[in-house]
């Protein structure tokens, strides 16, 4: 699937960035496998006790470029669905939405100096958020990548 | 300016009863024969005309117009229907009452302000909920809103671009053989000048745009503030005075005001309602948006001349 997708991309001089493995290039947006997505456009990674928050390449390409990022404190309570912070672009701030509910446990602090690395990199460097899930059955709620992917087409191709 | 029949701007933001309102859509076949049955057509519900475009239900706006209204005051309304209202608002605030700053929520006045005047003539710095850049707002600014939900605009993503383009065709409409109006990268302009600022927040579900319209200013007005850092291309170096331009010399404050509400009608079922007349339940919400203290401006005046000074050392 990648190969044929590369190679596609290729022929019709599209770029198709993907720097991680086990991707699913879609040409203007990147989806993950491994990551759960929640339809306001977030992605977690939940590794042990700990569920990795960020906004996905459909979400950064949709929004431009990001000038700057409003995170919260450590120890903050989040729960899924609310907003956590809120990114700048364009004129606009835009909510960012927790896909799970738990208690704040790291923020990437780089993001206050190079908000842009939300942008450049949305799935690795530019993770916003840690959280110690407060009810971890929250994430089979979530959607997987091939599902995220289809919720995305679906969305572009009715606007 | 405060207009006769608009609402004071002294009501009570804090105690609006959002609940009372009801959402509702209307949607009324005329009686006609099928094959006469034009793409639009005029049904009336009270006194008022609607439009309904092939069988389309269109949504309810509630029309809030305000006069001479603190423009702290109006963002707060705005930040508080965004956040805690399930229905559609366009507020229109024709001028506030005094010269007053506003940035967007980034803003760092230091970068953005020049602070010696703004201390010295005690003009108000706001820093408000949504993006974007710094404006200086007055009597002779005309405020639009447009709180939105986004299913009630399903064309339109929720995202700062799309919405923005919405709102250029809003106003394409508004300035219809008026005059040479487009949306310029993120800028509304006349020709190529400008003549008004535009921010928007979106949530989840929901999301504000926000217009300042330059009707008219004062040039002295604009030494408040830095030229900024990021300026759109087509500005092309051009000075303050070059770049923007007056709304006065192509339309009247009336007329674009009712163009706009127009305008907007094409998307939307418009209600004029008056705040008084929303309710008096207490809503809890504490906005963002927010006046800069003295201690903060003087703080930024600070550091502002330590960069001057360590500009000129290094230099």
């Amino acid at each position: 699937m990648r190969m044929w997708a590369s190679s596609t991309a290729n022929a019709l001089k599209i770029s198709c960035a993907s720097k991680a493995p086990f991707a699913l290039p879609r040409c203007f947006s990147t989806v993950l496998d491994g990551l759960k997505y929640a339809p306001s456009h977030e992605w977690v990674k939940h590794e042990g006790s700990v569920a990795t928050v960020g906004i996905t390449d459909h979400a950064q390409d949709h929004l431009g470029e990001v000038v700057f990022v409003e995170l919260p404190e450590l120890g903050v309570s989040v729960s899924k669905g609310s907003s956590f912070g809120a990114v700048e672009s364009v004129k606009a701030t835009s909510d960012i939405n927790s896909p799970v509910s738990g208690e704040v446990v790291e923020v990437n602090s780089k993001l206050t100096e190079s908000p842009g690395i939300i942008n450049s990199s949305p799935y690795e460097e530019g993770w916003m958020i840690k959280v110690k899930p407060s009810t971890p059955t929250e994430l089979d709620t979530l959607m997987g990548s091939k599902e995220y992917t289809k919720f995305c087409e679906e969305q572009d191709a009715s606007h | 300016m405060v207009l006769a029949g608009w609402a004071s701007w002294s009501f009570d933001f804090n105690s609006l009863n959002l609940d009372a309102l009801k959402y509702r859509t209307q949607l009324k076949k005329p009686k006609l024969p099928l094959l006469t049955l034009p793409n639009s057509y005029i049904s009336t519900r009270g006194n008022r005309p609607m439009t309904i475009r092939n069988n389309i239900t269109v949504p309810l706006m509630n029309l809030i117009k305000l006069g001479g209204t603190p423009i702290l005051q109006q963002l707060h309304l705005e930040e508080k229907l965004l956040r805690t209202s399930s229905l559609n608002w366009c507020i229109v605030n024709d001028g506030t009452n005094v010269p007053t700053v506003v940035m967007g929520m980034s803003g760092v006045p230091a970068e953005l302000l020049e602070l010696e005047p703004v201390i010295r003539d005690k003009v108000p710095v706001i820093r408000r909920f949504t993006g974007g850049g710094t404006v200086i707002v007055d009597h002779e600014t005309i405020f639009v809103t447009f709180i939105c939900n986004k299913d009630d605009l399903p064309s339109v993503q929720p995202y700062p671009r799309p919405i923005m383009d919405w709102s250029g065709l809003v106003y394409k409409e508004v300035f219809n053989g008026i005059g040479d109006f487009h949306l310029r990268e993120n800028d509304y302009v006349l020709g190529n000048r400008k003549f008004g600022g535009n921010a928007q927040s979106i949530t989840k579900n929901r999301w504000v745009h926000h217009t300042s319209f330059l009707w008219n200013y004062d040039v002295r007005n604009m030494a408040y503030l830095k030229l900024p850092s990021r300026v759109p291309e087509y500005r092309s170096a051009r000075n303050h005075v070059d770049f923007v331009c007056r709304m006065k010399e192509h339309i009247s404050r009336s007329t674009f005001i009712e163009r706009t509400v127009e305008a907007i009608g094409s998307y939307f079922s418009v209600e004029p309602i008056k705040l008084e007349t929303i309710g008096t339940q207490n809503i809890v919400f504490t906005p963002s948006t927010r006046l800069l203290s003295k201690e903060e401006l003087s703080a930024a005046f600070g550091s502002q001349i330590e960069n001057s000074c360590s500009e000129r050392v290094l230099s």
